[in-house]
């Protein structure tokens, strides 16, 4: 099987900070892939230097083996990456229906009714908030707006961060299905980045261990769930 | 009372003119953050542009006027788009992701450099202009005062109402606008969905300008007199219509606008002329005590 993205040695900064210390890692088409670690490990910054912002300052970044590592950010999408990306980042100002319509920025208009119907369909609750303001609405449907916000660009690799942040419990249930629905039904890749170690493991083929801006640990999503060190690092207190 | 309606019709299409340029105010800074001190030059090289083209039309002996306007309109807009768009480029894009007093003191040396340059160019005299819309009904006849529009001032009007709709309409209902809006709420996430923010903004400049072309064009029609100084007073006014209709807001431009046109030309008719810019900006410190976020500007209401 062949990398649809594969991450080289890839260092990254922030002023000064080194926030990423040489990561590489590989997302094969078709995979689910989850990403874990603590606060501040570097996981978000990972999802975003992938599009471009920051820039690697060393490494190399492979997409359906194209060199990306320099491309810009709004080119992203064309190549047929989308990001839900570290705090939802909706357009609060916006209607559901316009940060909808706005995923689709750089798609084709004769699909966008008909995305926007499957859209509807997967989160029902969107449909019932078409017209409101996304920033009024709860953080749990904002979650499913930044969701839907990005499948809107018929991706081919959905990158997300932290779905499960701040959501009921059975919401948090309701999200991942989703996110295995969405891998399954439509065949999107999904590079998934968790502090909910358990449920996105779970979930995943294989997963990598952040720690420090460096990967500590990797293996099948299994695997990683049975590490005696996993657990005690990320899965303290149960299924959380 | 008909001393009362000759004034609102004065008023308006005075307010029209500071609506116009209000509005590039208010878009560029709903979009960038910042206030484009430059904006009331741009205006003032569109009125210039008017004048030297119609200058120039005729010479020709042009027979039409409404052909001729329709020229004037087009070449003034190609200029102060290519203006505006060259100021963003070399003057405020460089300065993006800087602290934020950097594009303001820059967009101030931009206006003080357009003012000059205009200055150099066509000297320092007014340039008086030949009418080129006459005419006009009596409104109310039977009166010791009657009340005249006349067809520009109608034309003034009608214009700035359709181009207020057309704005507001391309800024909700279209992709563009929707871009547009998307860079004002968070430009990094726009990009992420495929918006090349850097065009969107030269876009948003550009619009401002051709608004602002529109409103040099008015200006040179209506007093039939340009110099290189007009910019500054109006730009001033505008930005204040901007900040007083709540700045951001396209609709709250025009409002703002609309006011300021009228407080003038309500005050010039009762009270010392000498005192109407106190009168707008006193209005304005007002209005900004009890809605600081001016008329019709939205409080930040958000759940993060």
């Amino acid at each position: 099987m062949t990398a649809l993205l594969s991450i080289e040695r890839v260092k990254a900064r922030y002023g000064p900070v080194e926030a990423l210390r040489g990561v590489s890692l590989t997302v094969d088409e078709g995979e689910i892939v989850a990403l874990i670690g603590a606060n501040g490990a570097g996981k978000s910054t990972l999802l975003m230097t992938i599009c471009g912002a920051p820039k690697a300052a060393e490494g190399r970044i492979v997409y359906a083996g194209q060199d990306i590592t320099g491309t810009d950010l709004h080119d992203m999408v064309k190549l047929g990456i989308a990001q839900s990306p570290e705090g939802r980042r909706i357009f609060p100002r916006m209607t559901v229906l316009e940060n909808l319509q706005m995923g689709a920025y750089l798609g084709d208009e004769r699909n966008l009714s008909g995305d926007l119907e499957r859209m509807f369909a997967l989160f029902p609750r969107l449909a019932e908030r078409k017209y409101q303001r996304a920033g009024t609405m709860s953080g749990g449907e904002q979650q499913m707006l930044a969701i839907g916000r990005a499948l809107m660009s018929r991706p081919r690799l959905l990158l997300l961060d932290e779905p499960s942040l701040g959501l009921a419990p059975l919401l948090v249930a309701q999200i991942f299905a989703t996110i295995r629905e969405i891998n399954r039904a439509q065949g999107v890749t999904v590079l998934l980045v968790e502090q909910n170690a358990y449920h996105a493991l779970r979930l995943a083929n294989r997963g990598y261990v952040l720690v420090n801006g460096e990967i500590r640990m990797s293996g099948t999503g299994q695997s990683l769930l049975d590490d005696p060190d996993i657990r005690k690092a990320y899965l303290a207190g149960g299924h959380g | 009372m008909e001393y009362f309606l000759q004034q609102l019709i004065n008023g308006l299409t005075l307010g029209a003119i500071y609506g116009l340029i209000a509005i590039g105010y208010t878009m560029v800074y709903g979009i960038v953050g910042m206030i484009n001190f430059a904006h009331g030059e741009i205006y003032m090289i569109g009125a210039f542009v008017s004048l030297v083209a119609f200058t120039i039309l005729g010479t020709f002996a042009f027979a039409s006027p409404v052909l001729a306007i329709l020229i004037v309109l087009i070449a003034a807009i190609i200029f102060t788009s290519v203006y505006g768009w060259t100021v963003e480029r070399i003057a405020y894009r460089p300065l993006r992701g800087s602290f934020r007093l950097a594009p303001l003191i820059s967009a101030i040396g931009v206006s003080i450099f357009l003012q000059n340059y205009v200055h150099l160019l066509q000297g320092a005299k007014m340039k008086p202009l030949q009418p080129i819309v006459t005419g006009g009904f009596v409104m109310t006849g039977d009166g010791s005062f009657p009340v005249r529009i006349t067809y520009l001032q109608i034309g003034i009007i009608v214009a700035t109402v359709v181009l207020m709709a057309g704005f507001t309409l391309l800024i909700h209902k279209t992709k563009l606008g929707r871009a547009q809006r998307a860079c004002e709420q968070d430009r990094k996430m726009a990009a992420l969905l495929g918006v090349n923010v850097d065009r969107t903004i030269s876009i948003t400049f550009v619009m401002g300008a051709a608004l602002a072309a529109v409103a040099g064009l008015i200006f040179t029609l209506y007093y039939g007199a340009v110099d290189f100084f007009i910019g500054f007073l109006a730009g001033l006014k505008a930005f204040t219509a901007a900040v007083l209709g709540g700045i951001g807001s396209l609709p709250g431009a025009m409002l703002g606008g609309l006011l300021i046109g009228l407080i003038e030309a309500f005050w010039s008719a009762h009270f010392p002329i000498a005192y109407k810019d106190v009168a707008v900006f006193g209005i304005l410190v007002v209005v900004l005590i009890f809605r600081p976020t001016g008329l019709l500007g939205r409080p930040d209401v958000e759940k993060v």
